[in-house]
């Protein structure tokens, strides 16, 4: 329901920083987060909503990792038998 | 200088305006003849088309609404296989704008024309209440040399060439008037010449199109449809430039429904795919053409036709017309 | 495990159907956009839940702001968003069209601007949408009582997601599990649906907006079924914390307090909606919270829709009288709106 996207500040004076979002500058206001120069950043509606503690990238191989360690059985009665397919719910 | 409502009156005013601004500008034998109208020799059968204006800013990275109004009737000449070769200017001037901005348009026209080898042989002009605008309608006349080019000519088989990225006309428009700062320029261009090259090169071309509002998606659509075929296309082959990525990112919009100013969609038989792509690599505003996707048979149920997105994580989205204005949207 | 082996076992299931829910319409509109039904087997379902404003706001709302853009010196301020919202008579892009003043905007703040350059215009901001959101009203009425402008007043229909999903787990019990709005979830924090998790036991799985994403989000949701251990997991780590934006929730709290609400579609809930507090009602343009039930056209499926009880495609109006050309319940007007989606998109 909201479109938000990630960016870098690249320049911060008073309320308001210049992020830059794939090389087009916007401007959007800092009053909801401290935030630094090269921070990375998510803006909803013209406004810094977090800053972003890692990069797409880095989010999804830790994204796989973890849920990697979700489909491991943790003990005898979970899943049992081949491990590539058909599972009953 | 501004232009007020007596410059659109038929008397002195009028005939100073169209020499010291049209003529200067446009000036050739034909139109310097001043006649009712342009009397042309043309050979075979002719293509003709008309095209109007309105665009704001009138000015903006790449372009401005003069090159606009020569270039989209240049280019829907050409894609009918045709050499453009004369031109009709109507302009609508609201009273207040003023003869500088009008000159810059007329020289930017011309600039254009003389680009795309085409001659403005008659024009029209008129003044109305209004804040300082300027509208233009051109009308334009092409000999052809390639008959059969239709929308309603994709065949399974064929290879879908795009001529290069998308959406970098309506980003151009739009970031200036959502306050974004970036480089994205528009991509308004003639492109008779790159369709000249194809067709002097025997490319067997099946349908063409300049891509402009509706976007790429919503003339796919209209091809799919007239040709009864379906179009699948390939979501990592699409071009479309980071800068412009990042634009639509941010205001939650989609390249594939962006308009255009300077692209042609070519449907081509696949033997001919690779040459045809090479000249319009090769071509000045062509540079990152690319083979968007392929037509298939489009079978008897309606289901089977249309368009069809293979994504990047390789599943299928089917692609549909744009549908009323495309805004920029937050949710 | 890599995104291959993810679509490989999702493809491989063969257990009870599932239904899940997205319950925001942006993840709605990057599953279509990215083709994630056509890599899900039969048995696991995707439906669109509440999460589009535009969707969920009432047509009275609508009318109100039509009204107001008729005015002399009134005008308009709005998201793209709401411009093809029909009201009960029309939309804003049609209200434009007959010579009222409306003016897309990207960000609320630009208004401030605005009014401070245009004394003589009365601007009323068409604040929708949820808690992502809301903090930048808070923003925006900050800097209007800064700057001591009168001439900018919100007609607010800002809502809750919590209540909504409450009322999903109480009255769906088809529902197996939840995709959380990410975005929202920035601002709530993922504690959120901890209780609700808990007392449904259902799974309520929080993730971003790519492709891949989604896909490990499903995954995830059908590991915690299979396993019987439903709980919350927040897969949307580098925005979303546990807490979330306290900053911002402060801020929202200081100007807007809950109201009952009312939702097209489901009627009016508890709580579900935020509205200017009583100090600050004099930067309130009459935002209606009609409780009123407001009945859909007459063959509309909007509610069974929104509630995902029925695929959009088993609306006797879908693609028969009910197109975005011609929209005649909420879910086909907006780009977010499950019917258009599902119109555009085909499958």
């Amino acid at each position: 329901m909201c479109v938000a996207v990630p960016g870098k500040i690249i320049e911060i004076d008073g309320d308001f920083a210049k992020v830059d979002v794939m090389n087009n500058i916007t401007s959007a206001n800092i009053k909801l987060v401290d935030v630094k120069l090269g921070d990375y950043v998510l803006i909803h509606a013209g406004c810094v909503i977090e800053v972003i503690k890692k990069d797409l990238a880095e989010e999804m191989l830790w994204l796989f990792s973890e849920i990697e360690e979700a489909a491991a059985p943790k003990n005898d009665e979970a899943i049992k038998g081949d491990k590539a397919s058909k599972k009953e719910v | 200088m501004q232009i007020d409502m007596s410059y659109g009156s038929g008397g002195k005013q009028t005939s100073d305006l169209i020499q010291e601004v049209f003529l200067d500008a446009f000036h050739n034998k034909i139109l310097d003849r001043m006649e009712d109208a342009a009397v042309l020799e043309v050979k075979g059968k002719i293509a003709y088309t008309t095209d109007s204006f309105v665009v704001t800013p009138m000015f903006f990275p790449g372009g401005d609404i003069g090159k606009l109004a020569v270039c989209g009737t240049v280019n829907d000449l050409s894609v009918m296989g045709a050499v453009p070769k004369y031109l009709t200017a109507g302009f609508i001037l609201e009273e207040g704008v003023s003869l500088e901005t009008l000159k810059r348009v007329t020289a930017s026209m011309a600039k254009a024309a003389k680009e795309a080898k085409v001659q403005i042989v008659a024009g029209d002009t008129k003044v109305v209440e209004g804040r300082g605008g300027i509208y233009i309608n051109t009308s334009g006349i092409g000999e052809v040399i390639k008959s059969g080019i239709s929308i309603s000519n994709c065949r399974a088989g064929d290879l879908v060439l795009l001529s290069g990225n998308l959406g970098e006309h309506h980003a151009a428009i739009l970031s200036s008037r959502m306050g974004i700062e970036n480089s994205i320029h528009s991509d308004c261009a003639p492109l008779n010449s790159m369709v000249l090259k194809l067709l002097e090169e025997e490319i067997d071309i099946h349908c063409m199109r300049d891509v402009t509002r509706g976007g790429l998606a919503t003339v796919l659509n209209e091809a799919a449809e007239k040709s009864g075929c379906r179009i699948q296309l390939t979501e990592e082959a699409l071009p479309v430039s980071k800068e412009v990525k990042g634009f639509c990112d941010i205001l939650g919009l989609d390249p594939l429904y962006m308009a255009n100013e300077g692209k042609l969609l070519a449907v081509i038989p696949e033997k001919q795919a690779e040459r045809a792509l090479n000249i319009m690599k090769a071509s000045r505003y062509g540079k990152n053409a690319a083979v968007i996707g392929r037509v298939t048979e489009g079978l008897s149920e309606k289901q089977t036709r249309g368009v069809v997105m293979t994504t990047a994580l390789k599943g299928t989205r089917r692609i549909d017309v744009l549908y009323g204005e495309g805004l920029p949207r937050i949710c | 495990m890599t995104l291959e082996q993810v679509k490989q076992e999702l493809l491989g299931y063969e257990g009870r159907p599932i239904k899940i829910m997205e319950v925001c319409g942006t993840h709605t509109a990057s599953i279509f956009k990215n083709g994630i039904r056509s890599l899900l087997p039969p048995g696991i379902q995707l439906i669109s839940g509440p999460g589009c404003p535009v969707c969920v706001t009432s047509s009275a709302y609508i009318d109100h702001l039509v009204q107001y853009a008729s005015r002399e010196n009134y005008c308009i301020l709005t998201f793209g968003d709401m411009m093809k919202v029909k009201g009960s008579r029309m939309s804003l892009t049609e209200a434009k069209a007959a010579g009222a003043k409306v003016q897309v905007l990207y960000s609320p703040l630009t208004a401030i601007k605005m009014a401070l350059e245009h004394r003589a215009t009365n601007y009323i901001f068409a604040a929708v949408g949820f808690e992502t959101t809301a903090p930048i009203y808070a923003l925006m009425m900050e800097a209007i009582i800064e700057n001591n402008i009168k001439n900018l007043q919100l007609m607010t229909s800002i809502k809750s997601i919590l209540p909504a999903l409450t009322f999903l787990c109480d009255n769906e019990k088809e529902i197996d599990a939840f995709l959380c709005p990410g975005h929202v979830s920035v601002i709530t924090g993922s504690s959120i649906y901890q209780e609700l998790s808990e007392r449904y036991r259902k799974p309520f799985v929080i993730a971003g907006f790519e492709g891949g994403h989604i896909l490990a989000a499903v995954y995830e949701i059908l590991q915690q079924l299979l396993r019987g251990r439903p709980g919350v997991k927040n897969l949307y780590t580098s925005a979303v914390s546990e807490e979330g934006n306290q900053r911002a929730v402060q801020l929202i709290r200081r100007y807007f307090e809950p109201a009952p609400d009312y939702w097209r579609g489901i009627g009016s809930l508890e709580a579900s909606g935020l509205r200017l507090k009583q100090e600050y009602g004099s930067y309130d343009a009459g935002s209606s919270f009609e409780t009123r039930e407001e009945p859909l056209p007459k063959g509309c499926k909007c509610t069974d829709v929104i509630l995902g009880r029925i695929h959009p495609v088993a609306c006797p109006l879908f693609r028969k009288v009910c197109t975005p050309m011609n929209a005649v319940g909420p879910c086909m007007v907006s780009t977010e709106g499950a019917c258009g989606i599902w119109f555009k998109n085909g499958n």
